[in-house]
C-alpha cells in the first residue's frame, strides 16, 4: 500500500492509495456538502442534485452517462448523507481514464429544466419507499426529535413540500456555492498509479472554479426528548434511541466503536443476550455515527407491539449498567477482535478502502493505514471505553417510537 | 480417505477440490494477497424439506444449532466464535442451508472446529426451544411491515410449485404447533454429510486445511432422504390489500437453471434488461418516465430450474402505467437486441466476476454453490470465456425457446390493478 497526495492550483485535492494486489480500482468525488448545509427553503436540494449529475452534462445526454458506466462494466451511484455527497465508479485498471472523464464530466452538470422535472418524479417515489421501510422513517423521524432545527435533524431527501417547492434556479445557485474546487477531494483506491491519475484529474477538473465553500458548524443540541408516531398499518414496535457521541475529528471515536459493538452488535452483545436471545425484539442494535463536530449512538429495536415498553426498560436497563459498571475486559477483548476483523475484512476490496480514505481527509485531512487503524482499535483501555460511556451518559437519551402503539413510556 | 479430483490455476488463485468418503466435499481456493479467510458449509437441506406440517423447521433449527455445540453452552460459543473476530452468515434457502463467516486466515482452523461441533454435536437444548421459536415468529411479522420482502415472498409462492415456493422462514400456524423432538428429529434426518459443502477462500495451508477438515468430519456418515414430488404452483394473478405509500409490483417468469445449455444467454438477456443504469427497465420506467425509484429484474435460479424475478414500487396512481411499461418491455425482449446492449451485458458480468473475486466472502459462497449446482466450480477463465461465446442470436434463439410469457403477476398495495388482454400474458 503506498499513499500520495497533492492539490491543485484550484484547490481540488486529490488522493489515492495504490494496492499492488488489487484487480480493480474505485475513484470517486467526495464533496463536503450535505442536509445541514442546505437553508429551510433548499431541503432535500444536496440529494436532489446528486440525482441530476447523473441526467447529463454539456456533451453527454443522461442516456450517455448510464452507457459509459455500463460499457465499462463499472459498478457506480452516488450517495448524498447530511455531511457528505459521494461519486464513484468501480471499475478494471484500463477504465481509470476513462471513468476519470466521466465523473469529473458529470460534476458540472447542464441541470437542464426537463430533467429537472422528471427527476422531481422519481424523487418523490423514493420518498414513498422510504414511508414504507419502517426503520428508515423512524430514523428521520427520531433524527428530527434528537437534534430539532440543526441541519442534523432535517431529513436528506427532504419535504414533500421543499421539494415540491424547490426550483432549478435554486438548484443551480446551491451547485455554485457548494460545488467549487476548494470543497471537493478525488479519491482513488486500489490498481492505481497515483502520477497518471493527478494528471487524468488535472486535465479533465483542473478548471473548476477556485473557492472554497464553508460549513456552519452550528452546535448540535440533543434533545433527549420522547415521541411516539402512531401508524396502526405497522404489524411490530419500532423504536429508536439517540444519546451524543464523539465527533469524526474525536480521539475517541475508536473507543465509541468498540463501546457500540459491545453494546449492539448483532452477536454476543449486552443487546443480543437481554434483547434477542431471549425472543424479546427479533432486532436489537446499537451502532456508532460519527459526525462534523457532533456524534451520536443510535440503538434501534424491533418487537411485538405488547413488548415494547419492557423492551425499553431492558435496553435502558442495559445502558445504565454500561455507564454504572462498565464493560468487562472480556468484552473489550471480543468487540476489538471483532471491529479488527471488521476493518480488515472490509480493507480487502478497493470500495472498502475508498470510503474510509475520503472520509478520513474531508473530516481530518489525514491519511490513516489499514495497520494504523488496526493499532488504534488494538491500543483502546478498559477506562477509555468505559469513561466514555460514564461520561457521556448513554443512558440519557431521545426516544422514539413508530408503530400501533399510542404509549410506549 | 482423500482422493483428488482437480487443480485449477486461476488467476494468482489456486483451486482445490476434495471429496470425503461419506461424500463430504471440500472446495478451497488459495488467495495468497489476503490476510483473511471466508468459509461457507452448504448444506443440502432447506425450505422445501420441511415437514409439510412444519415449514419453519429448517429455519427454528438454524437459530437453535446456536444455542450450545460440543462442550460450549450457548455463552461459551458465542463468546469463542466472537473471540475469533469470526462474522457470521448463515441463512435458510429453498434448496439449502448456509453457515459461515469471514475472520483473519490464522484464526480459520478453531472456527471450523467450533463449526464442527454445531452440525454434528449440537446440544439442541430443550429449554430454549420455544425461544428459537419465538425469534422465527417475530421475524415472519416482521416481514409485514417490510412490503417489497413481503412481495417478492409471496411472489415466489405463487410462483413455484409447493415446496418449491414456500417462505424460508416457515409457516406462522405450523411454528406455533412445532415441538422440539420433531424438530430434533429433523436435524437427524438431514444434517447429513452426503452432498454437503465446505468452501474455503483466502489465506490458508491447503495440507493443514485438508488434513484438519478430514479430522473434523470423515467419521460423520449418513444420506438424507430424497425430496417429496412436486406439487402446484399458486395464482397467475393476484393482488393483496395492503395499506402502503407505493404499489409493490412483482412479475415472474420461467427462464433456465445454471446447468442448463443456455445458461449464459439467459443471464446476458437479463442483464440487457436490468444489469446497469442504462438497461431498459431503468431507462424505460425510471428515467424516460420518472415512474419509479427502484425497478430492476434479476436470474434466479434452483437446481432444476431458472427464473427471471422482477420488482418495481411506485405511487398507486402511477402503478397501471409502471405494470403496463414493464411487461411491454418484457415482451420486447423477445423482439431484439442489439450488438452494444450485448457488448454492455457481457462487460458488466466480466467486471463483476473479477471485483467479487476480491473478495474472500464472495468466493467461497459462490465456490459452494457452484458445486451444488454444477458438481464442479466454474473458473474465472471459464466463465469469461463463456460470456465471451454468446452472440446476439444465442440470445435471442433462448429468447424463442423461453420467451418472457407466462408471468405470475403479484401486486401489493392499496388497489388492484388490471392486466389488459392485449399483453397476452
Amino acid at each position: 500500500m503506498k499513499f500520495n497526495h497533492t492539490t491543485l492550483d484550484n484547490g481540488l485535492r486529490i488522493i489515492a492509495e495504490s494496492s499492488d494486489t488489487s484487480r480493480s480500482v474505485a475513484f470517486g468525488f467526495f464533496v463536503r456538502t450535505g442536509a445541514r448545509d442546505e437553508s429551510p427553503a433548499e431541503f432535500g436540494l444536496s440529494h436532489f442534485l446528486e440525482h441530476m449529475m447523473f441526467k447529463g452534462t454539456a456533451s453527454r445526454t443522461a442516456h450517455d452517462v448510464n452507457r459509459e458506466f455500463d460499457e465499462m462494466g463499472a459498478r457506480y451511484n452516488a450517495f448524498t448523507s447530511h455531511e457528505n455527497t459521494v461519486y464513484y465508479g468501480n471499475v478494471l485498471p484500463e477504465f481509470l481514464p476513462r471513468v476519470v472523464d466521466l465523473l469529473s464530466d458529470m460534476l458540472r452538470p447542464s441541470l437542464r429544466q426537463e430533467d429537472f422535472d422528471m427527476e422531481k418524479k422519481v424523487i418523490l417515489e423514493e420518498m414513498a419507499m422510504y414511508e414504507d421501510i419502517p426503520q428508515h422513517d423512524l430514523a428521520d423521524k427520531a433524527l428530527k426529535t434528537h437534534f430539532g432545527d440543526h441541519g442534523l435533524g432535517q431529513p436528506v431527501i427532504g419535504t414533500r413540500e421543499s421539494i415540491a417547492t424547490v426550483t432549478s434556479e435554486q438548484m443551480h445557485d446551491y451547485f455554485d456555492r457548494r460545488y467549487a474546487a476548494g470543497n471537493v477531494v478525488a479519491v482513488a483506491t486500489g490498481a492505481v498509479d497515483f502520477d497518471q491519475l493527478v494528471d487524468l484529474v488535472s486535465a479533465r477538473a483542473g478548471q473548476w472554479v477556485a473557492r472554497s465553500a464553508d460549513r456552519e458548524l452550528t452546535p448540535a443540541q440533543a434533545s433527549l426528548a420522547t415521541d411516539t408516531f402512531v401508524k396502526n398499518s405497522l404489524a411490530r414496535q419500532h423504536l429508536v434511541l439517540i444519546s451524543p457521541a464523539p465527533s469524526a475529528q474525536a480521539d475517541e471515536r475508536f473507543a465509541a466503536s468498540i463501546l457500540a459493538n459491545a453494546v449492539g452488535d448483532s452477536t454476543g452483545s449486552r443487546y443480543f443476550w437481554a434483547l434477542v436471545e431471549p425472543a424479546l425484539a427479533d432486532v436489537a442494535a446499537y451502532g456508532y455515527e460519527p459526525l462534523d463536530a457532533a456524534g451520536m449512538f443510535m440503538s434501534y429495536f424491533c418487537c411485538d407491539p405488547s413488548q415494547a415498553p419492557r423492551v425499553l426498560e431492558v435496553a435502558r436497563a442495559e445502558l445504565s449498567k454500561v455507564v454504572r459498571d462498565g464493560i468487562t475486559a472480556e468484552e473489550l477483548t471480543r468487540s476489538a477482535n471483532k471491529t479488527a476483523s471488521a476493518v480488515t475484512l472490509g480493507s480487502e476490496v478497493p470500495m472498502g478502502r475508498f470510503v474510509s480514505l475520503g472520509t478520513n481527509w474531508l473530516y481530518r485531512q489525514e491519511y490513516r493505514s489499514l495497520v494504523a487503524d488496526l493499532e488504534a482499535i488494538r491500543s483502546v483501555s478498559l477506562e477509555q471505553v468505559n469513561a466514555l460511556a460514564r461520561d457521556l451518559s448513554i443512558d440519557r437519551t431521545t426516544t422514539v417510537a413508530l408503530g400501533p402503539l399510542e404509549k410506549v413510556v | 480417505m482423500f482422493f483428488f479430483l482437480r487443480g485449477d490455476q486461476l488467476d494468482s488463485t489456486k483451486l482445490y477440490t476434495q471429496k470425503l468418503d461419506n461424500g463430504f466435499v471440500l472446495l478451497a481456493e488459495h488467495m495468497p494477497a489476503v490476510a483473511s479467510a471466508a468459509f461457507s458449509f452448504l448444506l443440502p437441506t432447506g425450505a422445501r424439506l420441511d415437514p409439510a406440517d412444519g415449514q419453519g423447521s429448517s429455519a427454528v433449527l438454524l437459530d437453535w444449532l446456536f444455542r450450545g455445540a460440543g462442550s460450549r453452552d450457548a455463552r461459551q460459543l458465542d463468546g469463542f466464535l466472537d473471540g475469533l473476530g469470526l462474522h457470521r452468515d448463515s441463512s435458510v434457502s429453498t434448496e439449502y442451508t448456509s453457515l459461515g463467516g469471514a475472520l483473519l486466515g490464522d484464526n480459520l482452523l478453531a472456527a471450523l472446529d467450533a463449526h464442527a461441533d454445531i452440525l454434528r454435536r449440537p446440544m439442541l437444548p430443550a429449554e430454549q426451544f420455544d425461544l428459537s421459536r419465538q425469534l422465527l415468529l417475530q421475524q415472519l411479522a416482521s416481514q409485514e411491515d417490510e412490503p417489497r420482502t413481503k412481495l417478492l415472498v409471496e411472489l415466489r409462492r405463487r410462483h413455484f410449485p409447493e415446496p418449491l415456493g414456500r417462505n424460508p422462514l416457515g409457516n406462522p400456524d405450523h411454528l406455533a404447533q412445532l415441538s422440539g423432538s420433531a424438530v430434533t428429529d429433523f436435524y437427524r434426518e438431514s444434517y447429513l454429510p452426503a452432498g454437503t459443502i465446505l468452501a474455503v477462500a483466502g489465506n490458508f495451508d491447503w495440507p493443514k486445511l485438508r488434513d484438519h477438515v478430514s479430522s473434523l468430519f470423515a467419521d460423520w456418515t449418513g444420506q438424507p432422504a430424497p425430496p417429496p414430488p412436486l406439487g402446484r404452483a399458486g395464482a397467475k394473478l393476484d393482488h393483496i390489500n395492503q395499506d402502503t405509500a407505493q404499489t409493490q409490483i412483482g412479475i415472474a417468469y420461467d427462464s433456465v437453471p445454471l446447468s442448463h445449455r443456455n445458461y449464459y444467454p439467459a443471464r446476458l438477456a437479463v442483464a440487457v434488461l436490468s444489469g446497469g443504469m442504462s438497461g431498459r427497465l431503468f431507462t424505460e420506467v425510471r428515467e424516460k418516465r420518472g415512474l419509479c425509484y427502484h425497478v430492476s429484474a434479476s436470474h434466479h435460479v434452483l437446481k432444476d430450474r431458472g427464473s427471471v424475478l422482477c420488482y418495481a414500487g411506485t405511487s398507486t396512481d402511477r402503478a397501471q402505467e409502471t405494470l403496463e411499461v414493464t411487461l411491454a418491455e418484457l415482451k420486447r425482449l423477445a423482439e431484439g437486441i442489439t450488438e452494444a446492449e450485448l457488448d454492455r451485458a457481457k462487460i458488466g458480468l466480466k467486471a463483476s466476476l473479477i471485483m467479487q473475486g476480491e473478495s474472500t466472502s464472495s468466493r467461497s459462497g459462490s465456490a459452494a454453490v457452484d458445486f451444488y449446482h454444477l458438481h464442479r466450480v466454474r473458473s474465472l477463465d471459464e466463465i469469461a470465456a463463456a460470456v465471451d461465446g454468446v452472440s446476439v442470436s444465442d440470445v435471442l434463439e433462448h429468447l424463442r425457446e423461453f420467451p418472457p410469457s407466462d408471468f405470475t403477476i403479484l401486486t401489493l398495495g392499496n388497489k388492484k390493478l388490471e392486466v389488459k388482454n392485449n399483453l397476452e400474458i
